[in-house]
């Protein structure tokens, strides 16, 4: 199935990759990806972010190996120690915990919350929209206006009301920051699907039998999911500043754990004497909620380029 | 589907009074549906709440037969949908119940924090406003120039800061470091009780009694945290305000205001910015509603007696009355908010149809 192109020396895989004739389906997806990729390659804040989310990811994956301690390990005699003071490069917090161990098992928690989150409420609203969207009618009257009282609250304070119910956790945290989260993605689908309902090409699919099931999953979600990762990944920030808001006020993840919200607050306390507590979660989480932010404005312009600028 | 073609087209040669007449209601009952789907799951949440409504009533030591009473007094033996149906009916009237913690009726505690959150977020999104709107269209104009950069990374910033952790920054700079501000509170002590309340707004309760001394230390209090809550109104603001006028001006009109050859300030204040005056309006009401969620944040770190550190005392202390009754009213004004910038929008933007 390789194509010529691939055996022709002058050109090589990179030629292979950028060829205007593609020789099967999955080469023209190679295609695709790859001037995708280099446009946004081009991109250098888009650059700067993916970076950053790539090391985070590292350091969440690494993180026994590259913290200096343990992050629950108390040292009260050491107790609330500057920044670069020796063996604690941010310095300790009140407990006398390495705050530079508990920011790296902190990018665990952090991820941990942002990748269920960014499965959980895509998909829900992904299927509702659709639904709703090719559907039409009564059902499609129904779930929008659902997901219009969703949206009718501010999404901390219903993320805060469902937490109350379920109790504080990160599950719950998460759980309920879904919740509030699916409803623009569902009117996002929605939109999608109702453009590409009445296109011609749906009509022949449906000519030759093809069911509601099977053009919705086959034929709909896949053009749907482009815009919905570039959502995702602009959301991504909104959903860190909302679990850190969460775990600010304790309502996630419980002491001890090291999410960065809730040492945010332990450090409040001490914040006009022992500034560097609070300041550094905080700024950890500026830093990654700012690299989701950066990437997603790349992958806009490289996906979705009509609504660039 | 073409029965509701004709009914539209029908509805179009209606005359236009009665065409907004006709928008002005089908609004008005998208708001009561939604008003009751956000009572709805405030009850449902509610009623999932793991604290037994009755336990904090009795308390633990109630015989069997009291905790039945109570139980049924509650109302808590009848159907869902009839609590429900009691539920709003109480909300209607403007009976939040009472709270758990300190035995006072939710909305009362309401009515009494709600000022407090009012004058913060107005401020907040007079600030966003006054920076915000000539920031954008500074930002529009001077396209690619480094006061566009600025307005980027600005909003950036805005976009990706945790406003409790600025709240904190802002709090150790500019009070713990260089003093310049009042620190958590609404006023310092020596102050408090010093002005008879009428509107509950310091700011505006100081003015009316014609202290002046109240009216600094109130301001030097309130500053902080409603540039911190403005600065994100600010963000949204200035970049719709800067899209809304790059759509402008890459208009014909413009052109030929400019071939006219009008001086360019009228041309981009008077024409360009002239055109999107509606749209920003739905803008800054939009912001002002998102600012009631920042409020939640920035009040627990100031300290500040409004809606917000209300919600999360009550959240705290398993107040379920008082979280709910906050809920549904941050929810209620969030609506009317969207809704008026809605109904502005059609009303006033001959655009849209």
């Amino acid at each position: 199935m390789m194509s010529d192109s691939l055996n022709d020396p002058r050109l090589g895989f990179r030629g292979w990759l950028l060829t205007d004739t593609p020789t099967s389906r999955f080469h023209a997806r190679c295609v695709a990806f790859y001037s995708g990729w280099l446009k946004f390659r081009s991109n250098t804040m888009a650059m700067v972010g993916l970076m950053i989310l790539i090391l985070l990811v590292l350091i969440a994956a690494f993180a026994p190996w590259i913290a200096p301690h343990d992050p629950l390990a108390q040292d009260l005699a050491g107790r609330l120690k500057p920044p670069l003071s020796e063996g604690h490069l941010l310095g300790t917090d009140s407990l006398g915990r390495d705050i530079l161990s508990r920011l790296i098992y902190g990018s665990r928690i952090t991820l941990y919350i942002v990748t269920l989150v960014a499965l959980i409420a895509p998909i829900v609203g992904l299927l509702v929209g659709t639904v709703a969207g090719y559907a039409g009618g009564i059902v499609d009257a129904v779930l929008m206006r659902l997901t219009d009282i969703f949206l009718a609250f501010p999404r901390l304070v219903l993320a805060l009301a469902f937490v109350a119910a379920l109790g504080a956790g990160i599950e719950n945290a998460v759980l309920a920051i879904s919740i509030t989260a699916w409803p623009p993605y569902a009117r996002l689908a929605r939109a999608e699907t109702l453009t590409i309902r009445n296109s011609d090409y749906i009509a022949a699919i449906r000519l030759q039998g093809a069911g509601p099931m099977r053009i919705i999953t086959k034929h709909i979600w896949p053009l749907c999911i482009s815009s919905l990762i570039v959502r995702v990944t602009l959301d991504m920030a909104g959903v860190i500043l909302t679990a850190a808001g969460l775990g600010f006020l304790g309502l996630g993840a419980q002491p001890p754990s090291p999410e960065w919200g809730a040492m945010v607050a332990e450090g409040r306390r001490f914040i006009l004497d022992h500034w560097w507590v609070a300041t550094m979660p905080g700024l950890a989480i500026f830093i990654v909620s700012l690299a989701f932010n950066l990437l997603g404005d790349g992958l806009r312009d490289v996906l979705d380029p009509k609504d660039a600028g | 589907m073409a029965l509701a073609e004709n009914r539209g087209a029908g509805r179009h040669r209606l005359p236009r009074f009665q065409r907004i007449l006709w928008k002005i209601a089908r609004v008005l009952g998208s708001v009561v549906i939604t008003m009751l789907g956000l009572m709805f799951i405030t009850f449902i949440i509610g009623r999932v709440m793991p604290v037994d409504p009755v336990l904090a009533v009795v308390g633990e030591r109630a015989t069997n037969e009291v905790y039945q009473q109570v139980y049924h007094d509650m109302g808590l033996d009848r159907p869902l949908l009839v609590q429900f149906g009691y539920y709003i009916w109480d909300v209607l009237h403007g009976d939040f119940g009472m709270s758990l913690l300190n035995a006072r009726p939710v909305a009362e505690d309401i009515r009494r924090v709600f000022p407090a959150t009012f004058e913060l977020a107005t401020l907040g999104v007079l600030f966003g406003v006054v920076i915000g709107v000539p920031l954008g269209v500074m930002a529009a104009v001077k396209r690619g120039s480094w006061i566009d950069q600025t307005a980027r990374v600005v909003a950036l910033i805005g976009y990706s800061m945790p406003i409790f952790w600025l709240g904190l920054m802002g709090l150790l700079i500019f009070y713990g470091i260089l003093n310049w501000v009042g620190g958590p509170g609404r006023l310092d002590i020596i102050w408090e009780g010093m002005v008879p309340e009428r509107t509950g707004m310091i700011l505006l309760d100081s003015l009316l009694a014609g202290n002046w001394d109240v009216f600094k230390n109130a301001f030097s209090h309130i500053i902080l945290p409603a540039s911190i809550l403005g600065y994100y109104s600010m963000a949204y603001i200035s970049r719709m305000t800067r899209s809304f006028m790059l759509e402008q001006l890459s208009a014909e009109y413009i052109t030929t205001a400019r071939v006219k050859g009008l001086p360019e300030r009228r041309v981009i204040w008077k024409h360009a910015f002239g055109n999107i005056r509606v749209q920003l309006i739905t803008v800054i009401a939009l912001s002002y509603a998102n600012l009631l969620e920042g409020a939640v944040l920035t009040e627990t770190i100031f300290a500040w007696p409004g809606l917000g550190s209300y919600i999360t005392t009550a959240l705290l202390s398993a107040d379920m009355n008082a979280v709910l009754g906050g809920t549904v009213v941050v929810g209620l004004i969030f609506v009317l908010l969207n809704i008026f910038s809605d109904l502005l929008y059609q009303v006033f933007d001959p655009r849209a149809k």
